[in-house]
């Protein structure tokens, strides 16, 4: 544990704290939400995080079922298990900051539906690994699931919209394609944003390796 | 070519199978009887308005067919037919003759549940046209997906729970798009009116078909 191989971890830890400063003291309050606007540096990282998740444990299933090996299903479920995590706190970062700004705390928004059926399939998935006994098998059938519901939510961006009317606000993305974040805010969320991807990271790499261990150990032992 | 005779050969099989229990199309219509009468027990005279009628019906079919469509699979594998079956054809034929038989299971059920629906609810369809093209894509969805979903838990336990946990994130494209599209058949209006939703059902089955033939092999081998 030499400093040098860790200096991203120490230099982490201060980015973090910096941001946390950054986003109560340095950003201003938004126009029209005030001071509820600052959930957005750790609300929107927290969203971010669950879809990234969600993509990577994607494409490491589509590995396992062309190669076969163990350590592509460890990637798969480690950051599907991270993604659950993230895409629960942006669940309710964003029920209380509605409660505050629309008076409840769950009304349908689009954004909310979206949240809330990235929660269903991460709870099916994890539904479906405990189901199945047989190690390979569980990473085969959970790899074909994964890859199934990654692959419907293309529709739910063209479907929900049509349905649903949005109140959330888009800062970044919206159909003018613009930003409409002052320039000190949008420092400090893309810093934000950064450090929460670099978090993640880190959460990731304990993951598959305490996985990685835990395997070879089991394998030990028969 | 030869898949397809294969699959129309593992369709009549199932088909008779079906025909001398009748265990699959017992428990699917019987189910689908019992909820609409309940439903139309509780509301009594009263009629609903369209924005409750459509999702009523698509409730009913779904959940139905959580009740019947996985027998497809779960039955090979209970009665240990499905290694012979391994053996003996492509996974390609398999998956399909089940798929067909699924579809047919599905409308059969829909040719019984609809008039009764439709009576027992005092439902007047507007166009029926454009509320008969919704009920047979939304059943070319829900059937490719029952079906791969079906595959994936024949091999694990707890099936019959695991079974709508499952397929429920997958379908919810053809849930929404299908529930949208009846209202609109049932309020009188045209197909450009229900183009979009259709548009949606028509391409997510094909999507959902597509990827279910290229990924029903990593479930079906071993």
């Amino acid at each position: 544990m030499s400093l040098d191989r860790n200096w991203w971890k120490y230099f982490l830890g201060c980015w973090m704290v910096l941001i946390i400063l950054g986003a109560f003291l340095y950003a201003p309050p938004a126009k029209g939400l005030g001071d509820t606007a600052r959930i957005l540096f750790f609300h929107v990282p927290m969203a971010w995080l669950a879809t990234l998740s969600f993509l990577i444990s994607a494409v490491s299933s589509i590995h396992y079922l062309r190669r076969r090996e163990r350590i592509y299903d460890i990637w798969a479920v480690s950051a599907a298990q991270i993604g659950l995590l993230f895409a629960i706190l942006a669940t309710i970062t964003g029920s209380i900051w509605a409660k505050k700004i629309w008076h409840s705390y769950w009304n349908w928004d689009p954004r909310e539906t979206s949240i809330f059926i990235l929660l269903l399939i991460y709870a099916a998935y994890f539904a479906l690994r405990s189901a199945v006994d047989v190690d390979e098998q569980r990473a085969k059938l959970a790899a074909v699931y994964s890859i199934i519901a990654f692959v419907t939510v293309p529709f739910f961006i063209f479907i929900i919209p049509r349905v649903y009317e949005s109140l959330h606000p888009d800062p970044l993305i919206n159909p003018e394609g613009k930003i409409k974040m002052d320039s000190r805010m949008l420092q400090v969320f893309l810093g934000s944003l950064f450090g929460f991807t670099i978090l993640f990271y880190w959460i990731l790499r304990i993951k598959v390796s305490a996985a990685r261990a835990k395997f070879v150990l089991d394998n030990l032992k028969e | 070519m030869h898949s397809v005779r294969e699959a129309y050969f593992i369709f009549l099989k199932d088909f008779q199978l079906e025909f001398r229990s009748r265990y699959a199309l017992n428990a699917i219509f019987l189910f689908a009887v019992t909820t609409l009468t309940a439903v139309s027990f509780s509301i009594g005279p009263q009629r609903l308005k369209t924005e409750i009628l459509s999702p009523l019906l698509w409730i009913i079919l779904f959940f139905s067919a959580m009740t019947g469509l996985s027998h497809i699979f779960v039955r090979e594998e209970e009665q240990q037919t499905a290694d012979t079956l391994r053996l003996v054809t492509s996974s390609t034929a398999v998956f399909l003759g089940k798929w067909f038989f699924n579809l047919i299971l599905l409308i059969a059920l829909e040719i019984i549940i609809i008039p009764l629906y439709l009576a027992m609810l005092g439902v007047e369809v507007g166009n029926s046209a454009v509320f008969f093209t919704v009920l047979l894509l939304g059943s070319l969805g829900l059937s490719s997906v029952a079906t791969l979903i079906a595959a994936i838990i024949s091999q694990a336990s707890a099936k019959g729970a695991l079974f709508a946990v499952l397929s429920f994130p997958i379908s919810l494209p053809v849930l929404i798009s299908g529930i949208h599209a009846t209202r609109i058949a049932l309020e009188g209006g045209t197909f450009s009116d229900g183009l979009p939703d259709l548009q949606i059902l028509f391409s997510f089955s094909v999507v959902i078909f597509t990827l279910s033939v290229l990924l029903f092999e990593f479930i079906w081998r071993k």
